[in-house]
């Protein structure tokens, strides 16, 4: 830019390289020490707490897999009790739903979203750390629990009668029930800030047709999460009244109803794995171009698949329900919705092995683990659209089948692309390479050890081992099929293993990556690696869909905006033109202080309804503290 | 990576205002989450009551006297809710806090009423399954009805104090207008819910 301004405006425009990243870096920083940790906002920072705490609840719930395969490993074993079974059993599944998958999957997106659109910083940045916090504290509290022997065991999906005053007693379901409060509300508060972020801090020219997949995926996603998770939150809510106070939600007695919970938790339930899901697909489909040096094939078909999957996945959850006795009319509604959800699930399938087919593939680790992820969830799939029949799944209900089925859709559909996704953007986030050949191994043993520990549980789910169950006599016949399950086990545990070194030994000693180590499109790869505070020295400004193969020599951007404030761009929703120069709001430890006053609200409301009344007044305080204007650069107009 | 500059937006305001104001689409996103959850629970009564052999369960049908009362009393809220809409976007100080004091008592109004509609239900929570639905209907509804009541209380005393004298706290005032547009707008289906289905 030619035209000259005085050097005390503070805008960016006529500034050198040098004086504008000293300017940009003391206006974005994260102060050092214990208290600049607790106060940042720096999307960054807070979506590596994320990552990292993901995978922690990950690892402890891997290790309660390895006790069930453990204790069924051989007939009327011992080794856990029916009760630590039923605790087991549930945590495992809670923490994989609740604390691992959902929030990576959102604290993927929390770190890249507002790099691959060009920005500064997430919207609403102090939600963002207090969703941090809200999410930490509803895993501690369910990891808690387990210790003290409190643990919920009533399955992740808590069925009443069960769950409910009369079976449930003590404070298990309790438990249960507020730590999906804890996880719903961070969930829904990322929600927020994705979609808030997409439509409106896109860089200059990323029109609708020119936004990364794996942004339209996660924008789909947070709009599934916004409709689906109030289910959730009003049933947890229900059954916690029904356990308090004496409502009667749940009691056939009283005229409530018990399979209203399943409706109200299947409604969530089912685009639950769809949330799960899509940012895994858009991961992929955001990984191949990479690693097929070609465009993405199809991509307006892909983007209208997983708007298409948005929508279907709100018209599956009765195929949970069909050993309900619900009428034959909805059960063939609910098994052609069921059917039909393959539809846009295929045609990306399609789309992926046409930019294979067209390109020039590279056998890297994150494209290996996309070729896992094709073979595995094609099975996965495949048993989807058999048990969406009433008279299979009939069958098969509440059978190891129906565990070999999602976990083949679950850790094939989604923790695959995600580990591919790890290994691909682990450069950008650390600065450094993970090593390929580790990579190889640990796909190589995930593959294996995956396959051969679920795949025979469809047969011992034909053969009728029913899930949940903490032993079985020798004259079943499963005895050799399940130490062969648990065995493999062991070599699929090794994998991740092998992964969870591989990534602490190349945060500290991977070869150093560069800004754009596998020579990929997109713009987070535009910036240096790890990305400073400001993210971009200047907005880029994108021309393309491809925006770093199309201009290789020399990133288009924008200048006019300050340093001496958090500055950042809103642009309109469609084209994203430029609207106006907004500020993004500084590091506080405010959220940190309203996190606590919601944490001993909600744990006190275990006990006492009275909780929700005076926990209320420190939870009231503690948001005025984060709203009242500190007359900083940021509150100016 | 080098960089070609292309556009300034020097020119571009400082602060982006209605649709272009971050902080106005975080507002419509909690709207939906929250309308999700009134849409939920008006949901979760009609189920019930399919259920029931007669509705409402061991009850008469509500007292029409303070649910009425409540929903003219937030109708009649709307027009100084527009005004106050109106005077913040011209930043009008004077006339906003007039406006914020107004909608303050239109905020309390409901609330004492709120505490004679609970009684005029009829029933307790804990009685059966329509007890408890009611209750929790018209409990969620309270709960915004309180919450917002206390943002007015809030941006009353901000618009009181030294920080009165900046573009986005007529910006914040706008926004607290919208979300009782949907704290009014809500409670007409849930009125007609409460109010109208034991009637049929």
């Amino acid at each position: 830019m030619t035209r000259g301004r005085p050097a005390e405006d503070l805008r960016d425009t006529a500034l050198a390289e040098v004086e504008l990243t000293h300017g940009l870096a003391r206006t974005w920083q994260t102060p050092s020490g214990f208290w600049g940790a607790l106060a940042t906002v720096d999307h960054k920072i807070i979506g590596r707490r994320y990552i990292a705490t993901a995978f922690v609840f990950l690892a402890l719930g891997g290790v309660l897999a390895l006790l069930m395969r453990w204790q069924l490993a051989r007939p009327e074993s011992r080794i856990l009790s029916p009760d630590l079974y039923n605790q087991v059993f549930t945590i495992h599944g809670t923490n994989m739903m609740f604390l691992f998958a959902v929030p990576v999957m959102e604290a993927m997106a929390v770190y890249l979203v507002p790099l691959m659109v060009g920005t500064r910083n997430i919207a609403v940045p102090r939600l963002n750390a207090f969703s941090y916090w809200m999410y930490l504290v509803g895993g501690v509290l369910l990891w808690v629990a387990f210790v003290l022997d409190m643990g919920p065991d009533v399955g992740w999906f808590a069925y009443v009668p069960l769950a409910g005053p009369q079976y449930g007693a003590g404070k298990r379901a309790d438990i249960w029930a507020q730590m999906i409060t804890f996880t719903e509300i961070s969930a829904l508060a990322v929600a927020v800030e994705i979609v808030v972020t997409v439509l409106k801090q896109r860089a200059p020219g990323m029109s609708l047709d020119r936004i990364p997949l794996f942004v339209w995926s996660m924008l789909v996603t947070s709009f599934i999460i916004i409709l689906a998770m109030p289910a959730v939150m009003v049933a947890s809510t229900s059954l916690i009244l029904d356990r308090l106070v004496g409502t009667h939600f749940f009691n056939p007695a009283e005229g409530g109803d018990v399979l209203l919970w399943q409706h109200l938790f299947w409604f969530f339930g089912h685009p639950e794995v769809y949330i799960i899901f899509l940012p895994a697909v858009g991961m992929i489909s955001s990984i191949l171009p990479t690693f097929t040096r070609r465009p993405i094939f199809g991509y307006l078909p892909l983007v209208l698949a997983l708007v298409g999957t948005g929508i279907l996945a709100f018209g599956l959850w009765v195929h949970h329900m069909f050993t309900t006795g619900l009428p034959r009319v909805g059960e063939s509604f609910f098994t052609a919705s069921s059917m039909a959800i393959a539809v846009p699930s295929g045609i990306q399938i399609f789309c992926w092995l046409a930019t294979i087919w067209y390109g020039r593939p590279v056998l890297k680790t994150p494209m290996l683990f996309i070729l896992a992820f094709l073979f595995t969830f094609v099975i996965g799939g495949l048993t989807g659209v058999m048990v969406a029949s009433v008279p299979l799944d009939t069958q098969v209900h509440d059978t190891y089948f129906v565990v070999a089925h999602f976990h083949y859709v679950l850790v094939g559909g989604a923790v695959f692309p995600l580990l591919g996704g790890v290994y691909y953007w682990f450069p950008k986030i650390t600065g450094r390479m993970m090593s390929e050949r580790i990579g190889r191994w640990v796909v190589g043993l995930l593959l294996a050890g995956f396959n051969l520990t679920f795949f025979p549980m469809h047969i011992l789910g034909l053969q009728g081992m029913t899930r949940r169950i903490y032993t079985y006599q020798a004259d079943m016949g499963w005895g050799g099929m399940n130490l062969f399950v648990s065995l493999s086990s062991l070599v699929l545990a090794t994998g991740f293993l092998l992964f969870f070194i591989d990534a602490f030994r190349s945060a500290r000693h991977g070869a150093p990556a560069g800004d754009n180590p596998w020579g990929a499109a997109t713009l987070e790869w535009a910036t240096s690696s790890p990305p400073p505070p400001y993210n971009f020295v200047r907005i880029p400004v994108v021309e393309s869909a491809s925006p770093l193969w199309d201009s290789p020599d020399a990133l288009p951007v924008a200048t006019g905006l300050r340093m001496d404030r958090r500055e950042l761009l809103v642009s309109t929703v469609a084209d994203a033109v430029p609207e106006a120069r907004e500020s993004s709001p500084g590091n506080s430890i405010w959220p940190l202080w309203a996190a606590a006053a919601t944490t001993i609200l909600l744990i006190a409301s275990i006990f006492t309804p009275w909780a929700v009344v005076w926990g209320a007044i420190p939870v009231t305080i503690a948001l005025i503290g984060w709203f009242w204007p500190k007359g900083t650069p940021e509150d100016e107009s | 990576m080098k960089h070609r500059v292309v556009i300034d937006l020097a020119e571009l305001p400082p602060q982006g205002v209605g649709s272009a104001s971050l902080t106005w689409w975080g507002t419509l996103a909690f709207m939906l989450i929250e309308g999700t959850g009134f849409a939920l629970m008006i949901g979760v009564y009609l189920y019930l009551g399919s259920l029931a052999p007669e509705w409402p369960l061991g009850a008469p049908p509500p007292a029409l006297g303070p649910g009425t009362a409540v929903t003219l009393v937030l109708l009649a809220s709307l027009i100084p809710n527009w005004l106050l809409s109106r005077w913040a976007e011209a930043e009008d100080l004077r006339r906003v806090r007039i406006g914020l004091l107004i909608m303050a008592a239109f905020g309390v109004a409901p609330m004492v009423l709120r505490v004679l509609e609970f009684r005029a239900l009829g029933i307790s929570w804990d009685s059966n399954a329509y007890g408890s639905a009611v209750w929790m209907l018209l409990g969620l509804h309270t709960t915004h009805i309180i919450t917002d009541l206390a943002e007015t209380f809030v941006l009353c005393a901000m618009m009181f104090s030294r920080h009165a004298r900046n573009a986005r706290r007529f910006g914040d005032v706008q926004d607290g207008v919208l979300y009782w547009y949907f704290v009014v707008l809500t409670w007409l289906p849930i009125y007609a819910c409460l109010y109208g289905i034991p009637r049929l």
